[in-house]
């Protein structure tokens, strides 16, 4: 395999990881809202806290943590951009 | 005080900015204090903050093509941020969002989460490859990869007509909110709305509406946090309201229980003369509705949202503006980190408020409370003279119930700091809020299509020797009368501010998201699929609306998928055609999956020249 082929393989991996863990909070919890909704957290019911803040957290956190991750992998296989590449 | 570059100055300049701004408030403060009027206040607020975007819109005036339409590459990733919160934060989520959970509670929320999740499919998916590929539209990136004319055609209609079904209702919110602040009829308010989205954009393109909307998120988000902050501290709720507020969502609980939650029928409503529009509070607020068809109806919701996000062209076009492709995805973090600010908020703000009217112990709860006295209140007043609030006495006990008690749902940010007995000089900032939320989409969408049409249509396909000063003067043109006629339509309130923004989402996963994703991270689509998928994507979708729609054919649901999802229909269609078109059809040439190829490396010269 050619160094861009791996790099793309790598980078696809990341985006399916990525997209589980997205599925996990903008679907699979709100599957059971109503048997999550009895816990809670913070003193909110946990279902309606996932909902005002839990996911959208999580959602941001993952988009950092994504870049940075890409970024590696970029570097990794000499892909890194320098000044004035365009 | 400002050496080198304006690049390097940014966090200076807005930096003095918001100083400026918060000190503006303290002045109105004092000047409150003084016995300056209400409406006084509402005008400074609101003619105030409008003439500071109009300034940068000038100074940001260009005749360069790639400040023009990509703001010269050159926006940190922070600032875009900012530009892109405030590009996507609409009158909608401004105005109408806290009113809806207000309204709906939890089922409602499941906009919050489609309208945020969508980012984490921009940034994995989308952002950064089209930044590499270096287009100045969104039908740019579809006219190249694909090939052909009739590819970039078609995009430009499924862009021109999601954005022009969004940016009508951002017309009417700035109309809403100009006519209420400036004491002007709602006509009027539309057109100077609208003239003041122009002087925006006008003369800087891209280049100006970034920097104007850096600004117009800043006076948002202080405009949004304030109230809250201020209810929640002056009550004793909790220092930090969106992590102390459980208990408060419990006590709402309870007072549900204590006075019950009725649905009006819809006769009795009618009978009474509730004005359209107006509801009353009939779902639990945090309680979450048992079964699997509502579960369905949650997340098909989500699904519609978050697909959706990641296809409407005027938030894509922001990462075209970033320096480097490993910039844009952080951008996107950045972008969703702003959001979330406003996001999270939302609920915080609608139980504090549902609690101020609701709570029996608390000096501002009127539910309970003899309805005459209750019609003694200032605020209930003037509401309800301008049909914004009703009574109806459905019992005829002279005592207000909760279901006899009604709203409109796009009033409830409006109405609060009055409710909660804040000063007036609160009622004027979350004006000049609602206004700059408004602005700043509505200036994005424009935007949107008359670059598209400007470039892709009027340069690429009728006349691609164009000069630059043509080119640009087209694009003015059209920036004109697409706004002209968003006014126009605004101005004859057709549908509710939140039914046409949904129905933008839907539109854009119909005909885009697939012929968007396919192209990068599939080879073999190809020319022919992509079109076959676009136009049957949305025009499936359209049908479905039609059919579903309760206005035009009105027939039951499909699954739960109502006139808010449709875009399930569209986008699935346009998913099968798109895949089994291009299979059938010969894989695409040896230069085009290059060009993929490179698309998909970071580093590099970017597909599309810098001047294009």
């Amino acid at each position: 395999m050619s160094n861009k082929e791996k790099h793309w393989e790598k980078t696809k991996g990341l985006m399916i990881l990525t997209l589980a863990i997205w599925f996990f909070f903008g679907y699979v919890v709100f599957m059971f809202g109503s048997s999550l909704n009895t816990a809670s957290f913070l003193g909110y019911p946990l279902a309606y806290y996932m909902c005002a803040q839990g996911s959208i957290i999580a959602f941001v956190i993952l988009i950092f943590w994504f870049a940075n991750r890409q970024e590696k992998i970029d570097e990794e296989f000499g892909f890194t951009e320098r000044e004035g590449d365009d | 005080m400002f050496k080198g570059k304006f690049i390097d100055n940014l966090p200076k300049i807005y930096g003095l900015y918001t100083g400026g701004f918060l000190v503006f408030i303290i002045l109105m403060a004092i000047a409150e204090q003084a016995g300056m009027t209400a409406k006084t206040i509402g005008i400074l607020f609101v003619a105030f903050t409008v003439c500071i975007y109009a300034i940068i819109g000038y100074l940001s005036r260009t005749v360069q093509v790639d400040a023009y339409y990509v703001a010269g590459r050159q926006v940190p990733t922070v600032f875009n941020g900012m530009a892109t919160a405030a590009d996507w934060m609409s009158g909608a989520s401004f105005v109408a969002m806290a009113g809806g959970i207000y309204f709906g509670g939890y089922t409602y929320m499941a906009f919050l989460i489609g309208w945020t999740g969508g980012y984490v499919l921009v940034s994995s998916l989308l952002a950064p490859y089209l930044r590499k590929f270096g287009c100045y539209t969104v039908p740019d990136f579809i006219g190249t990869r694909y090939g052909g004319n009739l590819a970039r055609f078609c995009a430009v209609v499924v862009l021109a007509l999601a954005s022009f079904t969004y940016v009508t209702a951002q017309i009417n919110a700035t109309g809403t909110i100009a006519s209420r602040a400036l004491g002007i009829p709602f006509e009027l308010g539309v057109w100077v709305g609208l003239v003041s989205i122009l002087l925006c954009s006008m003369l800087g393109g891209m280049r100006a509406v970034t920097w104007t909307q850096v600004a117009q998120y800043i006076v948002l988000i202080i405009a949004y946090l304030i109230p809250i902050f201020w209810m929640s501290n002056k009550n004793g709720m909790g220092f930090f309201p969106h992590f102390m507020l459980g208990e408060e969502v419990a006590r709402l609980g309870e007072l549900e229980a204590q006075f019950g939650l009725v649905k009006n029928a819809a006769a009795d409503v009618k009978a009474a003369g509730v004005p359209g529009g107006l509801k009353s509070i009939a779902l639990p607020h945090a309680g979450v509705p048992d079964g699997a068809m509502a579960a369905w109806k949650f997340i098909s919701l989500v699904i519609c949202m978050m697909v959706g996000t990641a296809s409407l062209p005027h938030i894509l076009m922001r990462y075209f503006t970033t320096p480097s492709v490993k910039a844009a995805r952080k951008s996107v973090a950045w972008s969703l980190f702003f959001i979330a600010l406003l996001y999270t908020s939302a609920p915080m703000l609608a139980t504090l408020s549902k609690l101020q009217l609701m709570d029996p112990n608390l000096a501002t709860g009127i539910i309970g409370k003899p309805i005459a006295d209750v019609m003694q209140i200032e605020w209930v007043n003037s509401w309800m003279n301008v049909k914004q609030a009703f009574i109806a006495d459905f019992n005829g006990d002279g005592v207000l119930q909760l279901n006899e008690w009604f709203m409109r749902g796009d009033v409830v940010v409006l109405a609060t700091p009055e409710v909660a007995g804040l000063p007036y000089v609160i009622s004027g900032l979350v004006a000049a809020g609602g206004m700059a939320a408004a602005m700043s989409t509505a200036d994005g969408l424009i935007l949107a299509i008359a670059n598209a049409l400007s470039h892709d249509v009027y340069y690429k396909i009728i006349d691609p020797k164009a000069d630059v000063r043509k080119r640009l003067l087209v694009a003015r043109a059209l920036l004109v009368i697409i706004g002209a006629a968003g006014a126009y339509i605004a101005s004859m309130r057709i549908t509710s501010i939140l039914g046409a923004v949904a129905w933008a989402f839907d539109f854009a996963m119909s005909g885009l998201f697939f012929p968007l994703i396919l192209g990068v991270w599939w080879k073999r689509a190809t020319r022919q699929g992509a079109i076959a998928g676009m136009i049957t994507g949305l025009a499936s979708g359209t049908a479905y609306l039609i059919y579903v729609y309760p206005k035009f054919m009105g027939n039951p649901a499909w699954l739960g998928i109502d006139h808010l999802r449709f875009g399930i229909i569209g986008a699935s269609v346009c998913l099968v055609v798109m895949v089994v078109v291009s299979l059938m059809t010969p894989e695409p040439d040896s230069a085009t999956q290059k060009m993929v190829d490179e698309v998909r490396v970071p580093s590099g010269k970017t597909i599309l020249g810098k001047q294009h």
